[in-house]
């Protein structure tokens, strides 16, 4: 083996991590995980200004 | 608020703010100037005012400047209000303001000076760029020291691109910049011929992938649900097109070189890469816009929105044009020509610039203690104006930039060329005039913004003190 198989064999494993990051993405478990982290701008409201009421745009 | 309670940084999100829209309205002056003397070229005075040292300072500015200060305030924002944390070490983070700022200054005093490495958008001499490296690793220091000091379980998707956005801009910054220093103004590039250029193109074309996408990508996934009041449409789709992106830009940088004394294979590699970066770039638009989906009636009185949807409509638009411009026979006909100039400026004005503004509009009243800003009718206005001015530019430039590779490439029957450069520079005036309008308008525009932004702060407060929610898990 010289340093050309090692180079195709990066590009191979890069495109398989790539291929389990979307089988990761796009499996149940991780369904309840993103519904949270989806949530977390709206876990903090800053409409509410100090001295002002909390707003309605 | 009681004395004991952790609060939000704004001080250092206020100043960042503020400077983006000063530094806007300096680096698209610059712009306008430049223009105009492609329209008349009277208008080039002595050495320091003369187009050739005014491009840099211009692409400086609105990149580094403006965009850059962007993206530190919405990114400080962003991370404190997504972590529950006050942010990491408070005297860092003003030193990356304070630096940032004087990398900025010294830019704007030594390029009309002439001192430049030759390097497209990175032609800061050395001892700025050592200032650039050591702000910059402050940056990340003060960024994913908030993340780690996070209340909450998760790292949410908009820190993930500010994130990769901070990592990237600091090993482009580094490799690229890599020279040796002769005089305290004058350096040369480590590397040598083609390999200089290869370096200078992977550093060039992931500053637009990583400064002008992944960074503005982070703010677009916070404010758009923000502004929207809804999730974003799928977080699915946010963590794919992510790492799509991430494997898939570093490779896109040879179709800046095609037809040079760059090897055919590695032309061709960048833009087969480029063309697949179609898809991770649509992907990020489509989970934008679709975010709306179901309250599309907010579009029809809220500016923030317009101007935010309007630039992921830019984004769509542009980085569909960038894949079918790295098509090595599309290349021959575009490259060198105004169409280049075009197309980066349906990115910077449309996307970039747009929702930064956006962005901008939502931070101010929040960070001046106001309910909304000072005249809601002027920010319609300025989106107005801003929207025509893109159109006009961007059309402009297609039009003179196929013009200028048609009148470029044609030959007679006996093989002589048929039409001398002049010619092509004689057909190009109406246009450059047309362009001259288009950025004069976006300038307007932001002299609003200004306006707006100025009024707004007499009228308010300064907000130092918003409480970080605390036990966040117990408010989600």
């Amino acid at each position: 083996m010289d340093i050309n198989d090692f180079r195709s064999l990066t590009t191979v494993l890069g495109l398989l991590c790539f291929l389990g990051i979307v089988g990761w993405a796009y499996s149940r478990n991780s369904k309840k995980g993103f519904d949270e982290a989806a949530n977390l701008p709206f876990a903090d409201d800053d409409d509410s200004v100090p001295g002002h009421d909390t707003r309605h745009r | 608020m009681s004395e004991t309670q952790t609060t939000y940084n704004y001080k250092v999100v206020r100043q960042f703010a503020v400077m983006t829209v000063i530094w806007g309205i300096v680096g698209m002056l610059v712009g306008v100037v430049i223009a105009a003397q492609l329209v008349w070229p009277e208008l080039n005075f002595g050495p320091w005012l003369h187009f050739g040292r005014l491009r840099p300072l211009h692409t400086n500015a609105v990149i580094f400047a403006f965009g850059g200060s962007a993206l530190f305030a919405t990114s400080y924002y962003v991370v404190q209000r997504t972590s529950h944390a006050r942010i990491f070490c408070d005297k860092l983070a003003a030193f990356t303001f304070w630096g940032w700022q004087l990398v900025i200054l010294l830019a704007a005093v030594s390029l009309p000076l002439g001192f430049s490495t030759g390097k497209e958008y990175a032609e800061l001499e050395w001892p700025i760029d050592l200032l650039i490296a050591v702000v910059w690793v402050s940056y990340a220091i003060v960024f994913f020291g908030t993340i780690a000091k996070r209340t909450v379980k998760h790292i949410y998707v908009a820190n993930w691109f500010y994130g990769a956005f901070i990592i990237a801009i600091a090993l482009l910054h580094i490799v690229n910049s890599a020279e040796i220093p002769v005089t305290l103004t004058k350096s040369y590039s480590a590397y040598a011929g083609v390999q200089d250029a290869m370096v200078q193109w992977w550093y060039g074309h992931n500053a637009v992938g990583f400064l002008l996408t992944a960074g503005f990508l982070g703010m677009m996934y916070y404010f758009v649900p923000k502004q929207a009041g809804r999730p974003v449409y799928s977080y699915r789709l946010s963590v794919v097109h992510f790492w799509a992106l991430i494997f898939t830009y570093m490779w896109a940088g040879p179709h800046h070189l095609h037809y040079t004394a760059l090897p055919d294979w590695t032309q061709s590699v960048g833009m087969i890469f480029s063309l697949i970066l179609l898809a991770p770039s649509w992907g990020g638009m489509i989970n934008g816009i679709m975010t709306l989906s179901g309250a599309w009636h907010k579009l029809r009185d809220d500016p923030i929105l317009k101007f935010l949807i309007t630039s992921l409509s830019f984004y769509g638009m542009s980085t569909f044009e960038g894949p079918m411009m790295s098509v090595k026979t599309v290349n021959a006909l575009s490259h060198y020509t105004d169409w280049t100039v075009g197309h980066v400026h349906s990115g910077a004005l449309g996307w970039v610039a747009m929702v930064s503004i956006g962005s901008i509009y939502y931070l101010l009243p929040r960070l001046f203690g106001k309910p909304e800003m000072y005249s809601v009718r002027l920010m319609t206005v300025h989106f107005w104006v801003a929207t025509i001015g893109v159109v006009l530019y961007i059309a402009s430039m297609w039009i003179a930039g196929v013009m200028q590779g048609l009148m470029w490439r044609a030959v007679n029957a006996d093989g002589t060329l048929t039409y001398s450069f002049v010619e092509a520079v004689k057909g190009s005036y109406p246009f450059w005039t047309v362009r001259f309008i288009g950025g004069a308008l976006f300038l307007v525009g932001m002299l609003i913004m200004a306006y707006n932004m100025f009024k707004t702060i007499a009228s308010g407060k300064t907000v130092n003190d918003a409480p970080v929610l605390a036990p966040a898990a117990q408010h989600a």
